[in-house]
C-alpha cells in the first residue's frame, strides 16, 4: 500500500498532470454520452453481449480458431505470460527479425513482452506516441488509456531535448508530435514484425477491432510481413454486428471523444502489399501481400476468474478507462498509486487479483472508497465497488492478523476477526457510536484528550488533524420515543430509518426531518434498528455487513408489512438498500425493502408530486444555496430532488459536480489517506469558494460530505432537510 | 439534399474536415482543387473505374511506386460508406494498396457516392458485418484526421494524414 510520504510525493510531482487530464476525460464523458440518446440501450446491449460472450467462451475460442486458420492465420492459446512470451519469441526469431513495432496494447504490457524481446537482442519500439514517451523515459504507464497521463508538455519536451538534443529545442505539442512521428516514422517503415493488441476479435469472422486515433496501429500492420496480436481470451465476442454498440460507447466513455478517429476492423492477415519505401520502380499493386499472422490469446488466470462468482464481471471489462477517470481519488493520484502491475483504476482490483494474485491487488485496493461514481460510468454496467469490496474482504482473511484488546472489545462480531485492527474499529463503529452516546459528553472528553488520541493515532491510525465525531447523549431513538406525534389524520405513515450517524451524532437532522414529515401530514415512527453495515462493509467486512443487513430487514419488515413507507436520512445507507443489499439479502427480501424505501427528499418530493399540501412546506425569499449531494446519492439518481424541493421552498440553489467530497466514510480519518482526502476536498473547496458561491449557505446531504465540508470551509454546512424544519 | 446528407456534412464540419459536393461528370475538377501535390491514389474498382479519368486529369497518380508515395503530400481513395451521424469513413483495404495511400500522406482526399452514406452506425455494422462475413476483408472505420493528445495538447496528424476532404459523389448527375 501506498504510505502517506509516497501519495504525497505523487500528488506533487503527477498530481497536477493527472488531475486536469482525467477530469477533462470525465467531463468530456458526460458531454458525449449526453449526445447519445440511446445510451442507456447501449449500455445494456453491450452487458448482454458480454455476459453472453463469458458465458459461451470456450466454444466462442473454438469458433474463432477456425475463423482465424480458414483465412490464413494462427491461433495460440497461451496458458501464462511466460507461454505467451516463448510463442512470440519464437515467431519473431523465425522471421530472424531485428525489429519489432508495437501499437498499444495493455495485455502485451502484462505479459511484459518487451523485456522478453530484448532479451533475445529484439529492438522492440512503442509507436503509441504516450507510450514511446514512457520508453523514452524508462517509466510505468499511469492509465490505461493515456498510458503518460501524469506527464505534463513541459516534461516532456525536457526529456526529448535531454535524450536526442535536437537541433532546435522541441517545446509546443505541435513539435513534439512532428519530431515523435519523424523518429517513429522511420523506425516502422523499417521493421519487421508488427505486434497490436486486439480491443475485440469477433468469433464469426476473426476480424479484430482496433480502437486507435493516432494511426500508428494500422502503420504498424501495414508496414511489417509479420502481424502478431496479443489479447485477453475474454476479448472474443460473437459476431461483427455485435460490435456496434462498443464502437458507439468505448471512446466516450473514456477519453469523452464520440469516436476514435480510427476504428480498423481487420480479419489478419491483411491483403496491404508489403512493401519497401525507397523502391521506385515497381507499382504497389505488383506487390505481393504476403503476410504472417499469428493470433496470441492469453488465459493467464481469466479462465479460472470465469469460474469466479465475483471476479467473473472483470471479464467483461473494455478497459475504456472511464472507471478511473470518474474516480475522485484517481484523479489526485493517478495510476502509480491507483494500480497494480500492470492495470490501473477502480477495476484493477479485479484484474489483479485475478492475474497477479490479491497481495497485488492488496497494494492498492483501499484507495476505492466504494462511492460508486463509476458504476454508472462503466458502458459494461460493472459493479466495480462490489469487486472491490469482495477483494478486500478476502485480503483481510489472508492477513491474519492476532486480535488486539483496543478494538476487540468493541467488536461484538466473529466474522470478520481477520481484517486489521483499523478495518475492524470503523467497521463496528456501530459499537463505538452507542458506547459514545452512552457516556456523552464524557465519551467526546476523553476522545479528544491527550492519551486517547495518542492511542488512536498509533493503534488505529486515525489522523490526528480530523475533528472526531460528538457524540450525543440523548439518541435520536431516545427523542423520538418522548415525544407523541403531531399528526391525527395522516395521509401517509412513515418509519425514519436511524442510521448511525443521525442516531448518535447528527441529532439534529433526524428531529427535523420528523418536523418536516409530521408537517407535510405523515405520521412517523422512529424504531430502534441497527446500523445499515455501511461501515463494517467499506472496510471489506462482507459477513458482519450482511448480518446488519438481515437485522436491519427484520426490524424493518413489520412496518413495511404494516404500510409504512421507509425514509432514510444518510444517502450512504440508502445506497445500501438499493444497490448493495441485493448482494447480501435473498432476493424477495431486498426488493421489499428497496421498493418501499425513499431518501427522505426523495420521499418529500413524492408526497409533492402526489398532491400533498405545499403551504406545509417554508418558503423563503432571496435564499441562495450552494448544495452537495451525496456520491452515491448521485449514482441512484437522487440528487434532483434535492434540488426541485429547495426550489420549491423559494431558494436559489447552485450544484457542485465535483465526484466526490474526499472524505468517503471513514477514509479520510485514517492517517495515510488523509492528506489524499483534502487534495479530492480541495476540488470541492474551489467550487463552494467560487465567484457567486462563496457567499451562499451551503447544504450537504452525507454525513461524511458534512463533515469534510466543515474541514474545508469558514461556514459552517447544514442538512437541507434541516431547512425545511425551520 | 437528403436529411442523411445533411447530417454527414454537419458532422465532418465538426471534426474539421472539409466537403464538397459534386456531380459524378465534375469529380476531375474538385479533385484538382482539393489535392495537394504531388498526389498518388487507388485506382477506383468496379463502378467507380469510369472516373480514373478524372484521377489522371487532377494530377493524381494512380498505383504509384512506394518511393512515389513516399514523397506524396496528397492520398487520394474510395469510401465504401459514409456514416452520417459520426462522419465517419469506411475505407476497405486492397491489394492495390488503399491502406497505404491513405496513411502515409498528410492530406487524405476521400470520394463517396452519396447512396453510400449510411445514417447512423448501427446501420453501418450491420452492412459491414454482411461484408465481412462475405469477403473476410479488412476495412478502416476513420472519422477526421489522425490525432493525439499525448503530448500535452491536441495535435491533428499524429501518424498518420493531418487533413481530411471528402468529396460526395451526387446521385442522379
Ligand atoms: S470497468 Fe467498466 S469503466 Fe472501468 S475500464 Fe472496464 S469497462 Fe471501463
Amino acid at each position: 500500500m501506498a504510505s502517506a510520504d509516497e501519495l504525497r510525493e505523487l500528488m506533487r510531482t503527477e498530481g497536477a498532470a493527472v488531475a486536469q487530464n482525467t477530469q477533462g476525460f470525465n467531463e468530456g464523458r458526460y458531454r458525449s454520452v449526453a449526445d447519445l440518446s440511446d445510451y442507456e440501450e447501449l449500455k445494456s446491449e453491450a452487458r448482454a453481449i458480454k455476459e453472453d460472450a463469458i458465458e459461451r467462451l470456450p466454444d466462442l475460442l473454438d469458433q474463432l480458431t477456425d475463423a482465424v486458420e480458414e483465412n490464413g492465420g494462427t491461433v495460440y492459446i497461451a496458458d501464462d505470460a511466460a507461454d505467451a512470451n516463448d510463442y512470440i519469441r519464437e515467431v519473431v526469431a523465425d522471421r530472424d527479425a531485428d525489429r519489432l513495432v508495437k501499437s498499444k496494447s495493455m495485455t502485451s504490457e502484462e505479459i511484459e513482452v518487451n523485456d522478453a524481446l530484448e532479451a533475445d537482442g529484439v529492438d522492440v519500439v512503442e509507436t503509441d506516441l504516450g507510450e514511446w514517451v514512457l520508453q523514452v523515459a524508462d517509466e510505468a504507464p499511469s492509465h490505461i488509456v493515456a498510458p503518460a497521463i501524469h506527464k505534463s508538455r513541459e516534461s516532456i519536451a525536457e526529456l526529448f531535448n535531454e535524450v536526442f538534443d535536437p537541433d532546435q529545442p522541441l517545446e509546443t505539442a505541435e513539435e513534439l508530435t512532428r519530431f515523435a512521428r519523424g523518429k517513429l516514422g522511420e523506425q516502422i517503415v523499417d521493421a519487421e514484425v508488427g505486434l497490436t493488441g486486439a480491443n475485440f476479435v469477433t468469433a464469426d469472422t476473426g476480424t479484430m477491432a482496433l480502437v486507435t486515433s493516432e494511426g500508428n496501429a494500422r502503420k504498424t500492420v501495414a508496414a511489417t510481413d509479420t502481424h502478431i496480436a496479443v489479447a485477453g481470451v475474454e476479448k472474443v465476442i460473437p459476431t461483427v454486428g455485435d460490435l456496434h454498440p462498443f464502437v458507439e460507447l468505448i471512446g466516450r466513455s473514456g477519453t469523452g471523444q464520440d469516436i476514435t478517429s480510427y476504428v480498423s476492423l481487420l480479419t489478419p492477415p491483411v491483403d496491404t502489399p508489403v512493401v519497401d519505401f525507397e523502391d521506385d520502380e515497381t507499382p504497389l499493386s505488383e506487390h505481393d501481400t504476403d503476410r504472417d499472422f499469428h493470433l496470441v490469446l492469453i488465459d493467464n488466470g481469466r479462465l479460472a476468474m470465469r469460474e469466479d462468482e465475483h471476479l467473473k464481471e472483470t471479464l467483461y471489462c473494455i478497459r475504456c478507462s472511464a472507471c478511473s477517470n470518474s474516480c475522485a481519488n484517481f484523479q489526485s493520484v493517478g495510476g502509480h498509486a491507483f494500480g497494480g502491475e500492470t492495470y490501473s483504476g477502480g477495476i484493477a482490483t479485479g484484474w489483479e487479483a485475478g492475474i497477479e494474485g490479491l497481495d497485488v491487488a492488496a497494494e492498492f485496493n483501499d484507495l476505492c472508497t466504494g462511492c460508486s461514481r463509476c458504476v454508472n460510468a462503466c458502458p459494461v454496467g460493472i459493479d466495480i465497488p462490489w469487486i472491490n469490496t469482495v477483494v478486500r474482504d478476502r485480503v483481510n482473511r489472508e492477513d491474519d492478523r492476532p486480535a488486539e484488546w483496543l478494538v476487540d472489545g468493541l467488536t461484538p462480531d466473529e466474522e470478520d476477526k481477520g481484517a486489521p485492527l483499523q478495518k475492524r474499529f470503523f467497521g463496528n463503529f456501530e459499537t463505538v457510536a452507542k458506547l459514545g452516546s452512552a457516556t456523552a459528553p464524557l465519551s467526546n472528553w476523553l476522545a479528544d484528550a491527550g492519551p486517547s488520541r495518542w492511542a488512536m493515532a498509533r493503534f488505529l491510525d486515525i489522523d490526528p488533524r480530523r475533528e472526531l465525531p460528538t457524540f450525543e447523549r440523548e439518541t435520536f431513538v431516545d427523542w423520538a420515543e418522548r415525544r407523541d406525534s403531531t399528526v391525527d389524520d395522516p395521509d401517509r405513515r412513515a418509519v425514519v430509518y436511524p442510521d448511525l450517524y443521525t442516531n448518535h451524532v447528527q441529532v439534529e437532522r433526524g428531529k427535523a426531518t420528523v418536523k418536516a414529515l409530521e408537517a407535510l401530514g405523515v405520521d412517523v415512527t422512529v424504531p430502534s434498528v441497527a446500523s445499515s453495515g455501511r461501515a463494517p462493509l467499506s472496510q471489506g467486512m462482507v459477513a458482519t455487513a450482511e448480518d446488519h443487513a438481515e437485522r436491519v430487514t427484520e426490524a424493518l419488515a413489520p412496518h413495511v408489512a404494516d404500510g409504512r413507507d421507509v425514509v432514510v436520512i444518510e444517502p450512504s445507507d440508502h445506497a445500501m438498500f438499493q444497490r448493495e443489499y441485493e448482494k447480501l439479502l435473498d432476493e424477495a427480501t431486498f426488493t421489499e425493502l428497496a421498493e418501499n424505501s425513499y431518501e427522505v427528499f426523495e420521499y418529500v418530493y413524492g408526497l409533492v408530486e402526489n398532491g400533498t399540501d405545499t403551504d406545509a412546506l417554508p418558503t423563503v425569499e432571496d435564499g441562495r444555496l450552494a448544495y452537495h449531494s451525496h456520491c452515491q446519492q448521485r449514482t441512484l439518481g437522487l440528487e434532483a430532488h434535492t434540488v426541485a424541493v429547495l426550489e420549491l421552498c423559494g431558494y436559489d440553489v447552485t450544484t457542485s459536480d465535483v465526484e466526490c467530497c474526499g472524505m468517503a466514510g471513514s477514509f479520510g480519518y485514517k492517517s495515510d489517506y488523509y492528506e489524499l482526502s483534502m487534495d479530492v476536498g480541495d476540488r470541492l473547496r474551489d467550487q463552494l469558494e467560487a465567484d457567486g458561491v462563496e457567499d451562499r449557505q451551503v447544504v450537504a446531504s452525507g454525513t461524511s460530505c458534512l463533515e469534510q465540508i466543515d474541514a474545508l470551509l469558514e461556514r459552517q454546512p447544514r442538512h437541507p432537510i434541516e431547512l425545511l424544519a425551520e | 439534399m437528403t436529411e442523411t446528407d445533411a447530417t454527414f456534412e454537419a458532422s465532418l464540419d465538426e471534426l474539421g474536415v472539409s466537403v464538397t459536393r459534386t456531380a459524378a461528370s465534375e469529380v476531375g475538377a474538385a479533385l484538382d482543387e482539393a489535392v495537394r501535390e504531388p498526389a498518388v491514389g487507388v485506382a477506383p474498382e468496379d463502378e467507380f473505374t469510369e472516373t480514373s479519368l478524372p484521377f489522371t486529369e487532377a494530377g493524381v497518380e494512380l498505383d504509384p511506386t512506394p518511393a512515389a508515395l513516399d514523397e506524396a503530400r496528397t492520398g487520394v481513395s474510395t469510401a465504401d460508406l459514409g456514416v452520417a451521424d459520426y462522419g465517419s469513413l469506411v475505407l476497405t483495404q486492397t491489394d492495390r494498396g488503399s491502406e497505404l495511400v491513405t496513411l502515409f500522406v498528410e492530406h487524405h482526399v476521400v470520394l463517396v457516392h452519396e447512396a453510400d452514406i449510411a445514417p447512423d452506425m448501427d446501420t453501418a455494422v450491420e452492412t459491414l458485418e454482411a461484408t465481412l462475413n462475405r469477403t473476410r476483408g479488412s476495412v478502416i472505420l476513420a472519422t477526421g484526421p489522425s490525432a493525439t493528445a499525448d503530448m500535452g495538447a491536441l495535435v491533428r496528424g499524429a501518424h498518420g494524414p493531418e487533413s481530411v476532404h471528402v468529396i460526395v459523389i451526387e446521385e442522379g448527375t
